[in-house]
């Protein structure tokens, strides 16, 4: 029989816990993100940012950082909101959405800012 | 006087002697409304066994949009799915359980459970797996249920199994779909053409009246579809389905073991999933079609397809599709789970790779063996699936070009 490794997710280890798209890759650095803001704007969508407790992260309702950047396209303004919402709350998951008013739907949702275990 | 129909156009096919395309106007008044079987019953009712006609295929069908207007089309549609199962910006993933004959309904929620700890987002029954005496369909959905609650609370993310409603009877059906519900699965499952349009109808109209998604399987549309010069084309299948409601349907994957040619299958793609869709002939579209604000139809690329299939696909049906890897998971030599894990990393890497502006295609080895340098389970599946491919010529060929 060939080796096997054993897939390590447990229900009583809170860093089996995802969160949706690109939580199953490593934590994006500054450079990575700024690249997915840039995305957003290219694509013409609403950016927001959104964070939560990790506990509450399965909840459709995360709480809003201020209110969605309504036409922002200034890409730095975006990251340092992110930041702004990171720094006021540090044990928190923030991520960026960009809402598609076209299909009034999210065209993006990502966590840029992963709380600490 | 009532003219029932009238030819309107004879063209050439290009590229056929022996065939011609007539366009065959209807007036709207000989079909009841929300009826795709009543519409059939006359598109391709006796005409097709006149001894006159020797070979004859329905290529398409425009519908207006008052008729449009009448049917219920998807329960739930895209939108508002990726809302229920809170997935953005990327395509999702999901998996046909196999063995799919002869499992019990424990081992079945076993290899159901491991797939979604591993990170897809839904795993279906087979078309085959109704409830035959290995596996009544209660069990199954006892075990599943389970699975799917305690994949949820390990992952934090929602998750799904198609449980396959399709059954001898209509009421059997919804019995099979109330109990669904009833334990809280958020999707069901038909088959569409064996289990037939009018019940097809009546469960997706079931479906938008009880919150539920509808997933739609398509087993028996190769014995309609697959003949270039009689039959139905799949396009015309493809519509009819979104007029009769699903929130999903399988469309072929063009990279897998399955017929499609690339540009037909883009064409019906843009039929699920858009408002409004240009005729295009090089995509085999013969007619503009308006579907006002119908709800559009994931499409499902399954069959045959692995983790190095994953840029090709993502290039090819963008975010609003669902790629299923059956074998491309459960074969995975660490098991289902390490399977799973290894697709959904694959996926979550060309997502952020297109989004980065990198050409998929071109750059598909780079982009996979980068993530892989993260993921042990990703190096392994994509050793394992090194050598597997399906290069057999397509049958069906667009009739664009001519001798």
């Amino acid at each position: 029989m060939s080796e096997v490794q054993d897939y390590p997710s447990r229900l009583s280890d809170p860093s089996s816990r995802k969160f949706e798209t690109f939580s199953y890759l490593p934590e994006m650095d500054n450079d990575a993100t700024r690249k997915q803001v840039e995305y957003i704007v290219s694509k013409g969508w609403n950016p927001a940012i959104e964070h939560t407790e990790p506990e509450n992260s399965f909840g459709h309702y995360w709480y809003m950082w201020k209110l969605p950047m309504f036409g922002e396209t200034d890409v730095d303004r975006i990251l340092n909101e992110a930041e702004l919402c990171h720094k006021a709350n540090p044990g928190h998951h923030v991520r960026l959405i960009g809402y598609d008013n076209y299909k009034q739907s999210q065209g993006a949702n990502m966590v840029v800012y992963r709380a600490p275990l | 006087m009532i003219i029932i129909k009238a030819a309107y156009a004879i063209e050439d096919v290009p590229g056929d002697d022996e065939a011609f395309f007539a366009f065959i106007a209807y007036p709207i008044d000989l079909f009841e409304e929300g009826s795709v079987v009543n519409v059939f019953a006359s598109l391709v009712g006796n005409v097709f066994g006149f001894k006159a006609i020797r070979a004859l295929r329905l290529e398409d069908v425009r519908f207006p949009i008052a008729y449009v207007m009448t049917c219920n089309g998807p329960p739930q549609g895209i939108q508002v799915e990726r809302d229920i199962m809170n997935k953005y910006g990327r395509p999702l993933l999901g998996c046909t359980i196999k063995p799919k004959l002869g499992l019990s309904a424990k081992n079945y929620g076993r290899a159901v459970y491991e797939c979604l700890r591993g990170g897809l987002d839904f795993t279906k029954d087979d078309e085959n797996v109704n409830s035959q005496p290995f596996m009544r369909w209660r069990n199954r959905f006892d075990f599943v249920m389970e699975a799917i609650n305690k994949a949820e609370a390990e992952t934090g993310e929602r998750k799904g199994h198609y449980l396959n409603v399709t059954a001898p009877t209509p009421e059997e059906m919804y019995r099979r779909a109330e109990y669904a519900k009833e334990i809280g699965s958020p999707i069901i499952m038909h088959d569409y053409i064996t289990g037939g349009f009018c019940a097809n109808t009546g469960l997706a109209q079931w479906c938008a009246n009880n919150g539920m998604l509808l997933h739609i399987h398509r087993a028996m549309h190769a014995v309609i579809d697959r003949n270039p010069s009689h039959g139905i084309h799949f396009r015309v299948l493809a519509k009819v389905l979104r007029l009769s409601g699903g929130d999903h349907l399988h469309t072929g994957t063009v990279v897998g073991k399955l017929e499609g040619d690339r540009e037909a299958t883009l064409g019906w793609i843009d039929l699920l999933r858009d408002s409004f869709i240009k005729e295009d002939r090089s995509r085999g579209i013969f007619f503009d079609q308006d579907w006002g604000s119908m709800p559009g139809v994931f499409a499902v690329a399954s069959g045959g397809i692995h983790v190095w299939h994953m840029p090709a696909l993502l290039a090819i049906f963008g975010d609003d599709a669902i790629f299923q890897f059956g074998g491309g998971t459960l074969g995975h030599p660490w098991g289902n789970a390490a399977g799973a894990a290894a697709n959904r990393v694959a996926l979550e890497a060309c997502v952020e790779a297109r989004n980065n502006g990198r050409e998929l295609e071109k750059e598909s080895k780079d982009i996979l063996m980068n993530a892989a340098k993260s993921s042990p389970e990703l190096k392994t599946a994509m050793e394992t699936w090194k050598e597997i491919k399906f290069e057999f010529d397509t049958v069906d060929k667009l009739d664009v070009i001519h001798n």
